[in-house]
Protein backbone atom coordinates (compact mmCIF):
# COMPACT_ATOMS: atom_id res chain seq x y z
CA UNK A 1 0.00 0.00 0.00
CA UNK A 2 1.51 3.64 -0.21
CA UNK A 3 2.18 5.31 2.40
CA UNK A 4 2.82 9.36 2.32
CA UNK A 5 3.71 11.49 5.65
CA UNK A 6 3.33 14.84 6.26
CA UNK A 7 3.50 17.20 9.35
CA UNK A 8 -0.18 18.27 9.21
CA UNK A 9 -3.37 16.19 7.25
CA UNK A 10 -5.81 18.67 6.42
CA UNK A 11 -9.19 16.08 5.39
CA UNK A 12 -11.21 18.88 2.90
CA UNK A 13 -10.13 20.90 0.41
CA UNK A 14 -13.22 23.29 0.69
CA UNK A 15 -12.64 26.50 1.39
CA UNK A 16 -12.09 26.08 4.88
CA UNK A 17 -9.61 23.27 4.55
CA UNK A 18 -7.77 25.26 1.56
CA UNK A 19 -7.31 27.64 4.22
CA UNK A 20 -6.12 25.62 6.84
CA UNK A 21 -3.60 24.07 4.56
CA UNK A 22 -2.39 27.07 2.96
CA UNK A 23 -2.19 29.31 6.48
CA UNK A 24 -0.48 26.03 7.71
CA UNK A 25 2.40 26.08 5.17
CA UNK A 26 2.66 30.26 5.56
CA UNK A 27 3.38 29.14 9.69
CA UNK A 28 6.27 27.27 8.44
CA UNK A 29 4.40 24.02 8.60
CA UNK A 30 4.47 20.87 6.06
CA UNK A 31 0.76 19.96 5.03
CA UNK A 32 -0.88 17.38 2.77
CA UNK A 33 -4.87 18.30 1.55
CA UNK A 34 -6.68 15.68 0.37
CA UNK A 35 -9.92 15.30 -1.00
CA UNK A 36 -12.32 12.97 -2.12
CA UNK A 37 -13.49 14.93 -5.24
CA UNK A 38 -11.11 15.30 -8.60
CA UNK A 39 -9.94 18.75 -7.59
CA UNK A 40 -9.97 21.07 -4.55
CA UNK A 41 -13.13 23.67 -3.83
CA UNK A 42 -15.41 21.92 -1.95
CA UNK A 43 -19.28 21.97 -3.09
CA UNK A 44 -19.21 26.05 -3.29
CA UNK A 45 -16.20 26.43 -5.03
CA UNK A 46 -17.02 23.26 -7.31
CA UNK A 47 -15.98 23.91 -11.03
CA UNK A 48 -13.67 27.18 -9.83
CA UNK A 49 -10.48 25.61 -10.07
CA UNK A 50 -9.91 25.55 -13.48
CA UNK A 51 -12.54 28.83 -14.37
CA UNK A 52 -12.35 31.03 -11.03
CA UNK A 53 -15.37 33.54 -11.04
CA UNK A 54 -15.62 34.22 -7.30
CA UNK A 55 -13.56 37.09 -6.02
CA UNK A 56 -12.33 34.58 -2.95
CA UNK A 57 -12.24 31.60 -4.92
CA UNK A 58 -9.64 32.78 -6.82
CA UNK A 59 -8.04 34.59 -4.21
CA UNK A 60 -7.42 31.21 -2.44
CA UNK A 61 -7.27 29.28 -5.22
CA UNK A 62 -4.51 30.90 -6.71
CA UNK A 63 -2.89 30.87 -3.32
CA UNK A 64 -2.92 27.15 -3.05
CA UNK A 65 -1.55 26.90 -6.88
CA UNK A 66 1.39 29.25 -5.74
CA UNK A 67 1.89 27.48 -2.05
CA UNK A 68 4.18 24.43 -1.10
CA UNK A 69 1.15 22.57 0.02
CA UNK A 70 1.09 18.72 -1.53
CA UNK A 71 -2.33 17.53 -2.66
CA UNK A 72 -4.29 14.10 -3.31
CA UNK A 73 -7.69 14.06 -4.79
CA UNK A 74 -10.05 11.44 -5.74
CA UNK A 75 -9.33 10.11 -2.24
CA UNK A 76 -12.07 9.20 0.43
CA UNK A 77 -11.11 8.64 4.06
CA UNK A 78 -12.60 5.66 5.39
CA UNK A 79 -10.69 4.55 8.58
CA UNK A 80 -7.44 5.46 10.93
CA UNK A 81 -5.36 2.43 11.23
CA UNK A 82 -3.95 4.46 14.03
CA UNK A 83 -4.04 7.38 15.69
CA UNK A 84 -2.49 9.72 13.13
CA UNK A 85 -2.27 6.81 10.15
CA UNK A 86 -5.32 8.04 8.03
CA UNK A 87 -6.36 5.27 5.62
CA UNK A 88 -7.75 6.75 1.99
CA UNK A 89 -9.63 4.64 -0.57
CA UNK A 90 -9.35 6.35 -4.48
CA UNK A 91 -10.04 4.16 -7.58
CA UNK A 92 -6.03 4.25 -7.89
CA UNK A 93 -6.29 1.95 -4.77
CA UNK A 94 -5.86 2.68 -0.71
CA UNK A 95 -3.24 5.09 0.55
CA UNK A 96 -1.97 5.31 3.88
CA UNK A 97 -1.31 8.79 5.38
CA UNK A 98 1.00 9.39 8.39
CA UNK A 99 0.24 12.60 10.49
CA UNK A 100 1.48 14.38 13.54
CA UNK A 101 -1.38 16.93 13.58
CA UNK A 102 -5.06 16.64 11.67
CA UNK A 103 -7.49 19.48 10.37
CA UNK A 104 -10.57 17.97 9.64
CA UNK A 105 -12.75 20.22 7.03
CA UNK A 106 -15.39 18.00 6.17
CA UNK A 107 -17.67 20.34 4.92
CA UNK A 108 -21.85 19.78 5.09
CA UNK A 109 -24.36 17.95 3.21
CA UNK A 110 -27.83 18.31 2.73
CA UNK A 111 -30.62 17.50 4.95
CA UNK A 112 -32.93 15.36 2.69
CA UNK A 113 -36.34 14.76 4.18
CA UNK A 114 -38.68 11.75 3.26
CA UNK A 115 -42.22 12.09 1.35
CA UNK A 116 -43.62 10.01 -1.07
CA UNK A 117 -41.90 9.99 -4.30
CA UNK A 118 -39.25 11.02 -2.65
CA UNK A 119 -36.34 8.22 -4.01
CA UNK A 120 -37.64 8.70 -7.78
CA UNK A 121 -34.67 9.34 -10.26
CA UNK A 122 -35.27 13.21 -11.24
CA UNK A 123 -35.78 14.11 -7.26
CA UNK A 124 -32.37 15.61 -6.56
CA UNK A 125 -30.72 17.34 -3.45
CA UNK A 126 -31.23 21.29 -4.25
CA UNK A 127 -27.45 22.00 -3.54
CA UNK A 128 -27.06 18.20 -5.16
CA UNK A 129 -28.71 18.71 -8.71
CA UNK A 130 -26.67 22.48 -8.62
CA UNK A 131 -23.44 20.35 -8.53
CA UNK A 132 -24.27 17.88 -10.93
CA UNK A 133 -24.81 20.48 -13.51
CA UNK A 134 -21.51 22.17 -12.61
CA UNK A 135 -19.92 18.79 -13.42
CA UNK A 136 -21.96 18.20 -17.04
CA UNK A 137 -25.55 17.12 -16.28
CA UNK A 138 -27.82 18.52 -18.47
CA UNK A 139 -31.04 20.32 -17.28
CA UNK A 140 -31.31 22.94 -21.02
CA UNK A 141 -34.83 22.47 -21.39
CA UNK A 142 -36.03 20.84 -18.55
CA UNK A 143 -38.79 22.12 -16.23
CA UNK A 144 -37.98 22.12 -12.36
CA UNK A 145 -38.98 22.71 -9.75
CA UNK A 146 -36.52 23.88 -6.60
CA UNK A 147 -38.08 23.35 -2.84
CA UNK A 148 -36.89 23.54 1.01
CA UNK A 149 -35.36 25.75 3.15
CA UNK A 150 -32.52 28.15 3.00
CA UNK A 151 -30.29 30.60 0.95
CA UNK A 152 -29.06 27.64 -1.01
CA UNK A 153 -31.91 27.44 -2.92
CA UNK A 154 -32.11 30.47 -4.32
CA UNK A 155 -27.91 29.92 -5.40
CA UNK A 156 -29.17 26.79 -6.96
CA UNK A 157 -31.73 27.89 -8.51
CA UNK A 158 -29.58 30.48 -10.18
CA UNK A 159 -27.34 27.66 -11.30
CA UNK A 160 -29.99 25.59 -13.15
CA UNK A 161 -31.67 28.43 -14.81
CA UNK A 162 -27.74 29.67 -16.32
CA UNK A 163 -27.33 26.07 -17.96
CA UNK A 164 -30.67 26.80 -19.55
CA UNK A 165 -33.41 25.02 -17.67
CA UNK A 166 -36.54 26.63 -16.75
CA UNK A 167 -37.05 26.96 -13.02
CA UNK A 168 -41.10 27.06 -12.41
CA UNK A 169 -40.92 28.21 -8.89
CA UNK A 170 -38.82 27.89 -5.98
CA UNK A 171 -40.67 26.88 -3.02
CA UNK A 172 -39.42 27.88 0.92
CA UNK A 173 -40.90 26.18 3.57
CA UNK A 174 -40.24 29.32 6.11
CA UNK A 175 -42.67 32.16 6.48
CA UNK A 176 -42.61 35.51 4.64
CA UNK A 177 -42.22 36.79 8.64
CA UNK A 178 -39.17 34.74 9.42
CA UNK A 179 -37.76 35.70 5.82
CA UNK A 180 -38.50 39.21 6.50
CA UNK A 181 -36.72 39.32 9.70
CA UNK A 182 -33.70 37.50 7.95
CA UNK A 183 -33.10 39.81 5.06
CA UNK A 184 -33.57 42.77 7.72
CA UNK A 185 -30.48 40.75 9.72
CA UNK A 186 -28.28 40.89 6.82
CA UNK A 187 -27.99 44.73 7.04
CA UNK A 188 -24.31 44.18 8.67
CA UNK A 189 -23.37 41.25 6.23
CA UNK A 190 -23.50 43.60 3.24
CA UNK A 191 -21.62 41.43 1.13
CA UNK A 192 -24.42 38.34 1.85
CA UNK A 193 -26.90 41.24 1.06
CA UNK A 194 -25.43 41.48 -2.19
CA UNK A 195 -24.96 38.28 -3.06
CA UNK A 196 -28.21 37.70 -2.25
CA UNK A 197 -29.71 40.87 -4.32
CA UNK A 198 -27.47 39.35 -7.18
CA UNK A 199 -29.06 36.13 -7.08
CA UNK A 200 -32.64 37.29 -7.10
CA UNK A 201 -31.42 39.60 -10.09
CA UNK A 202 -30.27 36.54 -12.14
CA UNK A 203 -33.62 34.90 -10.98
CA UNK A 204 -36.12 37.54 -11.99
CA UNK A 205 -39.27 35.90 -13.49
CA UNK A 206 -39.27 33.23 -11.43
CA UNK A 207 -41.92 32.38 -8.58
CA UNK A 208 -40.87 32.50 -4.98
CA UNK A 209 -43.01 31.56 -2.68
CA UNK A 210 -42.74 31.05 1.25
CA UNK A 211 -44.98 29.16 3.40
CA UNK A 212 -44.58 26.47 0.26
CA UNK A 213 -43.03 22.91 0.05
CA UNK A 214 -43.50 19.70 -1.90
CA UNK A 215 -45.98 17.28 -0.29
CA UNK A 216 -44.89 14.48 -2.84
CA UNK A 217 -43.81 13.64 -6.09
CA UNK A 218 -45.07 11.58 -8.60
CA UNK A 219 -44.11 9.24 -11.41
CA UNK A 220 -43.68 6.06 -12.40
CA UNK A 221 -40.62 5.26 -13.21
CA UNK A 222 -39.14 8.75 -12.93
CA UNK A 223 -40.61 11.95 -11.53
CA UNK A 224 -43.47 13.43 -13.57
CA UNK A 225 -44.93 16.12 -11.45
CA UNK A 226 -45.16 17.42 -7.73
CA UNK A 227 -47.80 18.17 -5.35
CA UNK A 228 -47.28 21.72 -4.11
CA UNK A 229 -48.74 23.16 -0.77
CA UNK A 230 -48.93 26.56 -0.11
CA UNK A 231 -51.17 27.44 2.71
CA UNK A 232 -54.30 25.80 2.29
CA UNK A 233 -54.20 25.80 -0.86
CA UNK A 234 -52.43 21.97 -3.21
CA UNK A 235 -51.25 22.24 -6.74
CA UNK A 236 -50.32 19.99 -8.89
CA UNK A 237 -47.06 21.21 -11.15
CA UNK A 238 -45.29 19.14 -14.30
CA UNK A 239 -41.65 18.98 -13.83
CA UNK A 240 -39.01 17.17 -14.73
CA UNK A 241 -36.84 17.28 -11.81
CA UNK A 242 -37.11 18.70 -8.77
CA UNK A 243 -34.15 20.01 -6.37
CA UNK A 244 -34.96 19.87 -2.55
CA UNK A 245 -32.93 19.99 -0.25
CA UNK A 246 -33.82 21.46 3.33
CA UNK A 247 -30.77 23.05 4.57
CA UNK A 248 -26.82 21.76 5.84
CA UNK A 249 -26.41 18.92 8.33
CA UNK A 250 -22.13 19.17 9.17
CA UNK A 251 -20.13 16.14 8.03
CA UNK A 252 -19.07 14.80 11.46
CA UNK A 253 -18.54 11.33 11.15
CA UNK A 254 -14.64 11.73 10.85
CA UNK A 255 -14.47 13.73 14.26
CA UNK A 256 -16.67 11.58 15.84
CA UNK A 257 -14.62 8.34 14.69
CA UNK A 258 -11.67 10.07 16.59
CA UNK A 259 -13.60 11.24 19.31
CA UNK A 260 -14.08 14.71 19.26
CA UNK A 261 -16.84 15.73 21.31
CA UNK A 262 -19.92 17.35 19.45
CA UNK A 263 -23.08 19.67 20.60
CA UNK A 264 -26.46 19.92 18.31
CA UNK A 265 -24.73 18.00 15.93
CA UNK A 266 -21.65 20.41 15.27
CA UNK A 267 -17.80 19.48 16.90
CA UNK A 268 -17.22 21.32 19.41
CA UNK A 269 -13.91 23.89 19.10
CA UNK A 270 -12.23 26.29 20.97
CA UNK A 271 -10.46 29.44 19.65
CA UNK A 272 -8.26 27.95 17.69
CA UNK A 273 -10.22 25.74 16.23
CA UNK A 274 -8.86 22.99 18.54
CA UNK A 275 -11.18 19.91 19.20
CA UNK A 276 -11.33 18.02 22.48
CA UNK A 277 -9.14 15.55 21.06
CA UNK A 278 -4.94 16.67 21.55
CA UNK A 279 -3.73 17.44 17.87
CA UNK A 280 -6.89 17.70 16.08
CA UNK A 281 -8.73 20.97 14.50
CA UNK A 282 -11.90 21.38 13.08
CA UNK A 283 -12.55 24.06 10.66
CA UNK A 284 -15.69 24.81 8.59
CA UNK A 285 -19.11 23.68 8.05
CA UNK A 286 -18.01 20.91 10.63
CA UNK A 287 -18.50 23.36 13.23
CA UNK A 288 -21.84 24.97 12.61
CA UNK A 289 -23.22 25.36 9.23
CA UNK A 290 -22.24 29.22 8.96
CA UNK A 291 -21.19 29.44 4.96
CA UNK A 292 -17.48 30.62 3.25
CA UNK A 293 -16.79 33.47 4.75
CA UNK A 294 -17.21 31.47 8.32
CA UNK A 295 -15.63 28.43 7.08
CA UNK A 296 -12.59 30.77 5.47
CA UNK A 297 -11.60 32.32 8.41
CA UNK A 298 -11.63 29.27 11.01
CA UNK A 299 -9.72 27.43 8.19
CA UNK A 300 -7.02 30.22 8.29
CA UNK A 301 -7.25 30.02 11.94
CA UNK A 302 -7.11 26.29 12.57
CA UNK A 303 -4.34 26.45 9.87
CA UNK A 304 -1.82 28.98 12.08
CA UNK A 305 -2.53 27.07 15.42
CA UNK A 306 -1.97 23.44 14.04
CA UNK A 307 1.47 24.95 12.89
CA UNK A 308 2.47 26.27 16.40
CA UNK A 309 1.02 30.33 15.59
CA UNK A 310 -1.36 30.47 18.16
CA UNK A 311 -2.02 34.09 18.38
CA UNK A 312 -5.16 35.16 15.89
CA UNK A 313 -4.82 38.32 14.20
CA UNK A 314 -6.96 41.08 15.01
CA UNK A 315 -8.35 40.98 11.64
CA UNK A 316 -9.09 37.41 11.69
CA UNK A 317 -10.95 37.50 14.77
CA UNK A 318 -13.09 39.65 13.72
CA UNK A 319 -14.18 37.46 11.00
CA UNK A 320 -14.55 34.74 12.74
CA UNK A 321 -17.23 36.93 15.69
CA UNK A 322 -18.92 38.02 12.46
CA UNK A 323 -19.50 35.48 10.32
CA UNK A 324 -20.62 33.53 14.12
CA UNK A 325 -23.48 36.31 14.23
CA UNK A 326 -24.12 35.31 10.25
CA UNK A 327 -24.60 31.83 11.28
CA UNK A 328 -26.86 32.50 14.08
CA UNK A 329 -29.29 34.65 12.37
CA UNK A 330 -29.39 31.42 9.70
CA UNK A 331 -30.51 28.96 12.48
CA UNK A 332 -33.10 31.57 13.84
CA UNK A 333 -34.83 32.20 10.85
CA UNK A 334 -35.05 28.84 8.50
CA UNK A 335 -35.72 26.59 10.85
CA UNK A 336 -37.88 23.77 9.66
CA UNK A 337 -41.76 23.91 10.64
CA UNK A 338 -43.69 21.12 11.76
CA UNK A 339 -45.74 19.86 9.03
CA UNK A 340 -42.27 18.39 7.28
CA UNK A 341 -42.89 15.97 9.84
CA UNK A 342 -46.04 14.21 8.93
CA UNK A 343 -45.07 13.86 4.98
CA UNK A 344 -44.03 10.53 4.99
CA UNK A 345 -46.23 7.96 4.65
CA UNK A 346 -46.06 4.34 6.53
CA UNK A 347 -44.85 2.64 3.30
CA UNK A 348 -42.66 5.47 2.51
CA UNK A 349 -38.60 4.37 2.28
CA UNK A 350 -37.12 6.26 4.77
CA UNK A 351 -33.17 4.63 4.79
CA UNK A 352 -32.84 4.34 0.79
CA UNK A 353 -30.04 2.18 0.84
CA UNK A 354 -32.08 -0.66 3.07
CA UNK A 355 -35.31 0.22 1.91
CA UNK A 356 -36.76 0.46 5.39
CA UNK A 357 -39.94 2.34 5.66
CA UNK A 358 -40.82 5.28 7.74
CA UNK A 359 -43.49 3.02 10.09
CA UNK A 360 -40.87 0.51 10.78
CA UNK A 361 -38.29 3.21 11.66
CA UNK A 362 -41.32 5.37 13.86
CA UNK A 363 -41.65 1.76 15.77
CA UNK A 364 -38.26 1.65 17.05
CA UNK A 365 -36.52 4.05 20.16
CA UNK A 366 -33.36 5.35 18.75
CA UNK A 367 -31.04 5.10 15.44
CA UNK A 368 -29.03 2.37 17.32
CA UNK A 369 -32.11 0.16 18.41
CA UNK A 370 -33.39 1.20 14.43
CA UNK A 371 -30.37 -0.39 12.98
CA UNK A 372 -30.99 -3.36 15.59
CA UNK A 373 -34.31 -3.80 14.64
CA UNK A 374 -34.46 -2.85 10.76
CA UNK A 375 -31.35 -2.56 9.48
CA UNK A 376 -31.49 1.55 9.12
CA UNK A 377 -28.28 3.01 8.35
CA UNK A 378 -26.43 -0.14 7.95
CA UNK A 379 -26.01 0.17 3.92
CA UNK A 380 -24.01 2.15 1.52
CA UNK A 381 -24.05 5.78 2.97
CA UNK A 382 -24.10 4.67 6.75
CA UNK A 383 -27.05 6.50 8.02
CA UNK A 384 -25.49 9.52 6.41
CA UNK A 385 -29.19 10.82 4.56
CA UNK A 386 -31.48 8.75 6.95
CA UNK A 387 -29.59 9.26 10.05
CA UNK A 388 -30.32 13.39 9.44
CA UNK A 389 -33.76 12.44 8.92
CA UNK A 390 -34.01 10.75 11.74
CA UNK A 391 -33.06 13.31 14.24
CA UNK A 392 -35.71 15.76 12.47
CA UNK A 393 -38.59 13.38 12.42
CA UNK A 394 -38.06 11.33 15.59
CA UNK A 395 -35.65 13.65 17.63
CA UNK A 396 -32.90 10.95 17.56
CA UNK A 397 -29.54 11.44 17.80
CA UNK A 398 -26.61 10.24 15.22
CA UNK A 399 -25.81 6.81 16.45
CA UNK A 400 -21.51 6.63 16.74
CA UNK A 401 -19.91 5.92 13.12
CA UNK A 402 -17.63 2.81 13.41
CA UNK A 403 -15.19 2.30 10.19
CA UNK A 404 -14.82 2.08 7.79
CA UNK A 405 -16.72 5.13 7.13
CA UNK A 406 -17.64 3.98 3.78
CA UNK A 407 -17.55 0.74 1.62
CA UNK A 408 -14.16 0.27 0.59
CA UNK A 409 -12.15 -2.64 -0.71
CA UNK A 410 -10.31 -4.93 1.73
CA UNK A 411 -7.09 -3.97 0.78
CA UNK A 412 -7.53 -0.71 2.63
CA UNK A 413 -7.18 -2.87 5.79
CA UNK A 414 -5.02 -6.10 4.86
CA UNK A 415 -2.15 -4.74 2.38
CA UNK A 416 0.83 -4.28 4.12
CA UNK A 417 2.06 -1.00 3.86
CA UNK A 418 5.50 -0.54 1.27
CA UNK A 419 8.17 1.73 2.08
CA UNK A 420 6.80 5.11 3.08
CA UNK A 421 7.72 7.37 0.74
CA UNK A 422 9.53 10.65 1.34
CA UNK A 423 7.67 13.19 2.30
CA UNK A 424 4.70 14.44 -0.02
CA UNK A 425 5.91 18.13 -1.71
CA UNK A 426 5.35 18.08 -5.05
CA UNK A 427 1.92 19.63 -6.16
CA UNK A 428 0.25 16.46 -8.14
CA UNK B 1 -11.83 20.82 -21.81
CA UNK B 2 -14.25 20.56 -25.47
CA UNK B 3 -12.43 17.37 -26.79
CA UNK B 4 -14.62 14.01 -26.46
CA UNK B 5 -14.43 11.12 -24.32
CA UNK B 6 -15.14 7.83 -25.45
CA UNK B 7 -16.48 4.60 -23.01
CA UNK B 8 -18.48 1.89 -22.83
CA UNK B 9 -21.65 2.12 -21.07
CA UNK B 10 -23.33 -1.77 -20.44
CA UNK B 11 -21.19 -2.64 -23.82
CA UNK B 12 -23.02 0.24 -25.48
CA UNK B 13 -20.51 2.93 -26.55
CA UNK B 14 -21.03 6.27 -25.69
CA UNK B 15 -19.41 9.92 -26.83
CA UNK B 16 -19.37 12.18 -24.35
CA UNK B 17 -17.48 15.68 -23.44
CA UNK B 18 -14.35 15.45 -21.52
CA UNK B 19 -14.38 17.01 -17.60
CA UNK B 20 -17.73 15.88 -16.86
CA UNK B 21 -18.62 13.30 -14.15
CA UNK B 22 -19.54 9.60 -14.94
CA UNK B 23 -23.16 10.56 -13.51
CA UNK B 24 -23.60 13.12 -15.96
CA UNK B 25 -22.51 11.13 -18.82
CA UNK B 26 -24.76 8.37 -17.92
CA UNK B 27 -27.72 11.04 -18.15
CA UNK B 28 -26.31 11.97 -21.16
CA UNK B 29 -26.70 8.62 -22.61
CA UNK B 30 -29.65 9.04 -21.55
CA UNK B 31 -29.51 6.52 -18.31
CA UNK B 32 -32.39 8.23 -16.03
CA UNK B 33 -32.62 5.40 -13.34
CA UNK B 34 -28.72 3.95 -12.57
CA UNK B 35 -29.24 0.74 -10.13
CA UNK B 36 -32.24 -1.15 -8.74
CA UNK B 37 -33.52 -0.29 -5.02
CA UNK B 38 -33.97 -3.43 -2.89
CA UNK B 39 -37.74 -3.10 -3.65
CA UNK B 40 -36.89 -3.27 -7.33
CA UNK B 41 -37.18 0.38 -7.78
CA UNK B 42 -35.04 2.56 -9.90
CA UNK B 43 -32.45 5.09 -8.47
CA UNK B 44 -30.46 8.03 -10.05
CA UNK B 45 -28.48 10.52 -8.99
CA UNK B 46 -29.57 12.13 -6.04
CA UNK B 47 -27.13 14.29 -3.77
CA UNK B 48 -24.40 14.88 -5.92
CA UNK B 49 -21.78 14.79 -3.69
CA UNK B 50 -20.55 11.69 -2.80
CA UNK B 51 -23.35 11.06 0.90
CA UNK B 52 -26.25 9.46 -0.76
CA UNK B 53 -23.93 6.58 -2.94
CA UNK B 54 -27.69 6.30 -5.07
CA UNK B 55 -25.13 6.75 -8.39
CA UNK B 56 -22.63 3.80 -7.49
CA UNK B 57 -21.85 2.10 -10.62
CA UNK B 58 -19.22 -0.20 -11.74
CA UNK B 59 -16.38 1.77 -13.44
CA UNK B 60 -14.05 -0.94 -14.71
CA UNK B 61 -15.18 -3.25 -12.68
CA UNK B 62 -14.57 -1.33 -9.26
CA UNK B 63 -17.86 0.01 -7.34
CA UNK B 64 -17.61 3.44 -7.71
CA UNK B 65 -19.65 6.60 -7.27
CA UNK B 66 -20.37 7.86 -10.35
CA UNK B 67 -20.86 11.84 -9.09
CA UNK B 68 -17.23 11.68 -7.45
CA UNK B 69 -15.56 9.65 -10.54
CA UNK B 70 -14.57 12.14 -14.21
CA UNK B 71 -14.73 10.23 -17.29
CA UNK B 72 -11.87 9.32 -18.99
CA UNK B 73 -10.89 7.62 -22.21
CA UNK B 74 -11.91 3.77 -23.03
CA UNK B 75 -14.04 4.06 -19.17
CA UNK B 76 -16.14 0.63 -18.75
CA UNK B 77 -18.74 1.48 -16.61
CA UNK B 78 -21.99 -1.19 -15.97
CA UNK B 79 -25.35 0.07 -14.33
CA UNK B 80 -27.48 -2.17 -11.83
CA UNK B 81 -30.85 -0.61 -13.69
Amino acid sequence: MRELSTEILVVGAGPAGIAAAVSAERAGARALLVDMQAEPGGQIWRGQWNNATDRAARRWLTALRGSPVATRYGLRLVDFAAPGLAVFDGADGPLRVRCERLIVAAGARERLLPFPGWTLPGVFGAGGLQVLVKNGWPVAGQRIVVAGSGPLLLAAAATLRKAGAQVLCIAEQTGAADLARFAAGLAPHPGKWLQAAALRGRLAGVAYRCNAWVERAEGTERLESVRLRAGRSVERIACDALAVGFGLVPNTEIAQLLGCELRDGAVVVDVHQHSSVAGIYCAGEICGIGGVDQALAQGEVAGRAAAGSGERPRALRRDCARSARFAQTLRRHFALRDELRELATADTVLCRCENVRYADAAACRSQRDARLQTRLGMGHCQARICGAAGEFLFGWTAATPRPPLAPAPLTCFTEPTSDPEPPAQESA
Amino acid sequence: MSTDVRLRVDGVEVVVPAGCSVAAALRLAGHVSTRRALDGGGRGACCGMGVCFECRVRINGVERLGCLARVADGMEIVCDA
